[in-house]
């Protein structure tokens, strides 16, 4: 079976976003695999977190045409998990940890379903999987930035998708975390799952992901990151902005 | 407690403590939303909005003004979104340039028609007339089991008893879109929420509650119950369902002690007349936030900013 | 003469003139002083200042029947609100700083209690004996009706002091609201010209308290603000303007006031700044709505063409019924979606434009430069054309 006969996690055709005049994504085009790990990286400002909400549908896209599993985008929401920027909401909001995570499961149990004892372990299980189970009862503002993203995460796990969005989910989270979050995306992966992600560390892509997208308000590269991460497709992306020096310290290979 | 408080003060009680819960309800989402000062926007435009019903109708009747009142509530809303969205305006300074344009429209409307005739002014829009809301057909406690002395209850029980009803089963049943989108409105559009309808729907309920408060209760104390009894709350605990239920107990709280102590503080202080009611309620509610925000175990902030202080 | 020109020209009355100057400078400082808050992002501060005023004014009255005053002394009264409103000002930080509670809900929190407060003072007021001709009400919207000389030189000195007051702040006022960073780091005391801005924001409305009344003092405090960032995109810009806006609607408004009865002060003032305010919203020519439609439309037009265009150029074929439409209007291609001559020129252009930005974006060190490409700005609108050539090279 070749490459062209999978249908993408998600594609994106031709998708420009613009805040006011100014396009932040414009005409980006591009398809995500399932059972697999993909980074968007990019400079700040490139668009990255932009274009993943436009595929979402979080933000509006001024053009453009989103597919998940190749259905439109509002039949197929059920498959979605979104693990939004950490610093988007606001940590002090009345609430707990397990309530947090049932919010995940708003889909299923809808406006008036009651929240049963079978929903609650599946939260509890999820909170375990991201390894603080311990804490379903705290105050969400009493949480560390890593433990609120496992929150964040757990949620994501409690959607069952097909199809994970995260965005920058290890930025500005301890060692711990980081290790704990890559464990749980590994896992998805391994169920088959897609994982695509804002990433924002160079040094780890190699480490953590199989495709990378190259974004800069275009679309720079697209591929596995053996064929598109490389030191020509990171200065097309980064420009001037990417001291050699550090590209050298990547180690990678010239195409 | 006999039979001149049930003729003189019952009604006047229930209708404060109904009116106070049905603002308090959705002030706790509006307060967690920063949306606070909606409320105090639509109770300012409430004015211009049952002047334009007297003019049209020529009457002081209950429906007309209360639609008239409801219609300002959405054409603000309307003009408040449309001034941020177009002109790029933050939220607070649209809303305060259109509040206080309506009112100023209302006051001028109302300089140019003679109201002598009927009771329509901007005190009695600003202060209710709770006091007057008696009973008179009650004669002790028996009449609450009388048809004919229940038939003659003021009719601001009935509608706002009705308004109550209608806000805490809302409030119920869309709690989970509410809680999920004021928490997390970008998650809430991936699951496919209709979050700017949800938005909508809370500041419509918030003016329909303010629209049948205030005919009986005045604006003052709209605005002080869309605000004090959530903020208190929001010190008390760190749960949403035990903070709305907290807050429906302050603004029942603060009507009742708010009105007893208007209507016989004076007395027991050896004064004469009752003070304003409406004013003595949301001061009372007042003094419990500043109660709360003073020695509430959940007074401070979490989370991200929480180091900031 | 007619009614409203006489009064424009100062010919209605030596009151009718001490209040329309005193209109003037009053709203002059509160265009200005409430400009600082809009900049700040705290315009509805000046709502909980505004109704805190109440429970002052009542308290004030009381004292001085006390102390066998009168009771209705103008400068005592507005002593007496500017104290409470200072207290309220105070109770709206302290909740916002100390506590969970976000601004808009202490200010909302602050405003109903006290005004609360206020009402209840009010109606003790009316058991006094001396209470009931005490018109304690007309402080709610104002009233220059039967207003005593030594009143409107009260207000007509207040407005004065509040515009000097402004003209001596201006440089901290105007650096702080545009950037607090920079003025922190240049020395300036942030807390202390916020503090000195409040202070002006307090003195324009215990001022315009008896002119407009302290429900609308808010909006001369916001309108002209608002409706000079329209106009503006610097701070000292949105100062001036909104003074002047403000100053025009005080000395407009309290005209048309003086010139018929049945028309109220306070808000034919309020109503005159947002007929500017409307004007302004509709016509801006940078911010309006209607340049803003125009170029939106422009802006979408112009983003599905270079679309267009790009697949064009790449052969790809297109969907998007816009581009399809724009493309086929500017003659670009044919009714079978083949190119014409002029689309496969245009098309070969904006490849080549995205060739140039590509090597731009690579070799270029500004990252300021290169960071405005957006896929629409033709590269010969960002670099020098001996740049461009230097790409082009770099290209071959």
């Amino acid at each position: 079976m070749s490459v062209a006969d999978i249908t993408p996690a998600l594609s994106v055709q031709g998708l420009t976003v613009s805040y006011g005049q100014k396009p932040a994504v414009f005409d980006v085009s591009a398809a995500f695999r399932p059972r697999a790990m993909t980074a968007i990286i990019g400079p700040n400002g490139a668009g990255k977190s932009t274009m993943l909400k436009a595929a979402l549908g979080v933000v509006p896209r001024l053009s453009g045409e989103v597919r998940v599993f190749g259905q439109p985008l509002s039949e197929a929401r059920a498959r979605i998990a979104y693990v939004p920027q950490r610093a988007s909401v606001d940590w002090d909001f009345p609430t707990n940890v397990r309530d947090v995570v049932l919010m995940g499961l708003y889909r299923k149990v809808g406006l008036l379903g009651r929240i049963t004892g079978a929903h609650r372990r599946l939260a509890d299980e999820c909170l375990a999987r991201v390894g603080i189970e311990g804490f379903a009862g705290r105050q969400i503002g009493q949480l560390s930035g890593g433990q609120q993203q496992r929150v964040f995460l757990a949620r994501a796990l409690a959607q069952e998708a097909d199809l994970y969005l995260l965005d920058e989910p290890f930025a500005g989270v301890d060692a711990a975390t980081e290790r704990a979050i890559i464990e749980v995306l590994k896992g998805l992966k391994a169920e088959g799952k897609a994982v695509v992600a804002v990433h924002h560390d160079l040094s780890t892509v190699g480490a953590y992901f199989d495709d990378v997208l190259l974004l800069n308000v275009r679309r720079i590269a697209a591929g596995p990151v053996e064929a598109a991460f490389t030191a020509e497709s990171l200065q097309a992306t980064y420009g001037g902005r990417l001291a050699g020096a550090h590209i050298d310290q990547l180690g990678l290979r010239s195409a | 407690m006999g039979a001149e408080f049930v003729q003189l003060s019952l009604t006047p009680i229930l209708i404060g403590v109904l009116a106070a819960i049905a603002c308090a309800l959705p002030g706790n989402f509006l307060v967690l939303r920063r949306q606070a000062l909606i409320g105090d926007a639509i109770s300012h435009v409430v004015l211009p909005g049952i002047v334009v019903a007297f003019l049209m109708t020529g009457a002081i009747a209950a429906v007309p003004m209360l639609l008239g009142a409801a219609g300002a509530a959405l054409v603000a809303v309307g003009l408040i979104e449309a001034i941020r969205r177009l002109g790029k305006i933050e939220p607070g300074a649209a809303m305060g340039v259109v509040f206080t344009a309506l009112f100023a429209a209302g006051v001028l409307m109302l300089e140019r028609t003679d109201t002598s005739a009927v009771h329509l002014d901007v005190e009695h829009a600003l202060m209710g007339n709770l006091e007057s809301l008696i009973w008179f057909s009650a004669d002790g406690w028996a009449s609450l089991v009388d048809p004919a002395a229940l038939a003659e209850l003021p009719p601001e029980l009935g509608r706002m008893a009705i308004t109550c009803a209608i806000v805490a089963v809302l409030t119920l049943i869309f709690w989970r879109p509410l809680k999920l989108s004021t928490f997390d409105e970008g998650f809430a559009r991936t699951l496919g929420l209709p979050v700017a309808l949800i938005g909508l729907g809370l500041v419509a309920t918030a003016a329909l509650a303010a629209v049948a408060a205030f005919d009986a209760v005045g604006s003052i104390i709209v605005i002080a119950m869309f605000i004090c009894p959530p903020a208190a709350a929001r010190m008390l605990t760190n749960r949403l369902g035990r903070q709305v239920g907290l807050s429906a107990l302050i603004a029942a709280g603060s009507a009742i002690v708010g009105y007893v102590a208007a209507g016989y503080g004076p007395i027991w202080l050896g004064g004469g007349d009752s003070v304003s009611a409406a004013g003595m309620i949301a001061a009372i509610s007042g003094l419990v936030l500043a109660a709360a925000a003073r020695f509430g175990p959940c007074r401070h902030r979490l989370g991200a900013g929480a180091e900031a202080v | 003469m007619s009614p409203v020109l006489e009064a424009l020209l100062l010919q209605a009355g030596y009151n009718a003139a001490l209040v329309a100057i005193g209109a003037a400078l009053l709203g002059f400082a509160a265009g200005a002083a409430g400009s600082f808050l809009f900049l700040r992002k705290r315009a509805l501060v000046s709502d909980a200042l505004a109704h805190a005023t109440l429970p002052g004014i009542a308290l004030a009255f009381m004292i001085m029947v006390a102390l066998g005053g009168e009771g209705r002394a103008l400068a005592g009264l507005m002593a007496g609100a500017a104290v409470s409103a200072a207290l309220g000002l105070l109770a709206v930080e302290w909740l916002a700083s100390r506590t969970r509670l976000p601004e808009d809900a202490a200010i909302g929190a602050v405003l109903s209690s006290l005004f609360g407060l206020g009402v209840v003072l009010l109606t003790v007021i009316q058991t006094m004996e001396r209470g009931r001709q005490a018109g304690l009400e007309s402080f709610l919207l104002g009233s220059t009706a039967g207003m005593l000389r030594v009143d409107a030189v009260v207000i007509g000195l207040g407005g004065a002091a509040a515009v000097l007051a402004v003209w001596l702040l201006r440089r901290p006022m105007t650096l702080v609201a545009f950037d607090p960073g920079f003025a922190a780091a240049s020395g300036l005391s942030v807390r202390r010209t916020d503090l000195a801005m409040m202070a002006i924001v307090l003195l324009v409305t215990v001022t315009g308290l008896k002119l407009v009344g302290l429900i609308l003092i808010v909006a001369l405090l916001i309108i002209p603000a608002v409706t000079a960032r329209f106009w503006t995109e610097r701070a000292g810009g949105v100062m001036w303007i909104a003074a002047g806006i403000g100053g025009v609607s005080g000395y407009v408004g309290a005209a048309i006031s003086a010139s018929a009865p049945a028309l109220p002060t306070g808000p034919i003032i309020v109503l005159v700044a947002t007929g500017l305010f409307a004007a302004s919203l509709l016509l801006a020519p940078a911010r309006g709505v209607a340049a803003a439609v125009v170029r939106q439309r422009r802006f979408q037009r112009r983003v599905h063409l270079r679309q267009g265009l790009l697949a064009l150029g790449k052969g790809e074929p297109i969907h998007d019924a816009l581009s399809l439409r724009l493309l086929r209007a500017e003659g670009l291609i044919r009714a079978d979606r083949v190119a014409t001559q002029a689309g496969r020129e245009a098309a070969e252009e904006v490849a080549r434009d995205e060739r140039r930005w590509a090597v731009a974006r690579q070799v270029h060190q500004d990252g300021g430069l290169t960071g405005r490409y957006d896929g629409l700005t033709p590269i010969t609108e960002v670099f020098a054309p001996d740049q461009v050539a230097a790409f082009d090279r770099e290209m071959s």
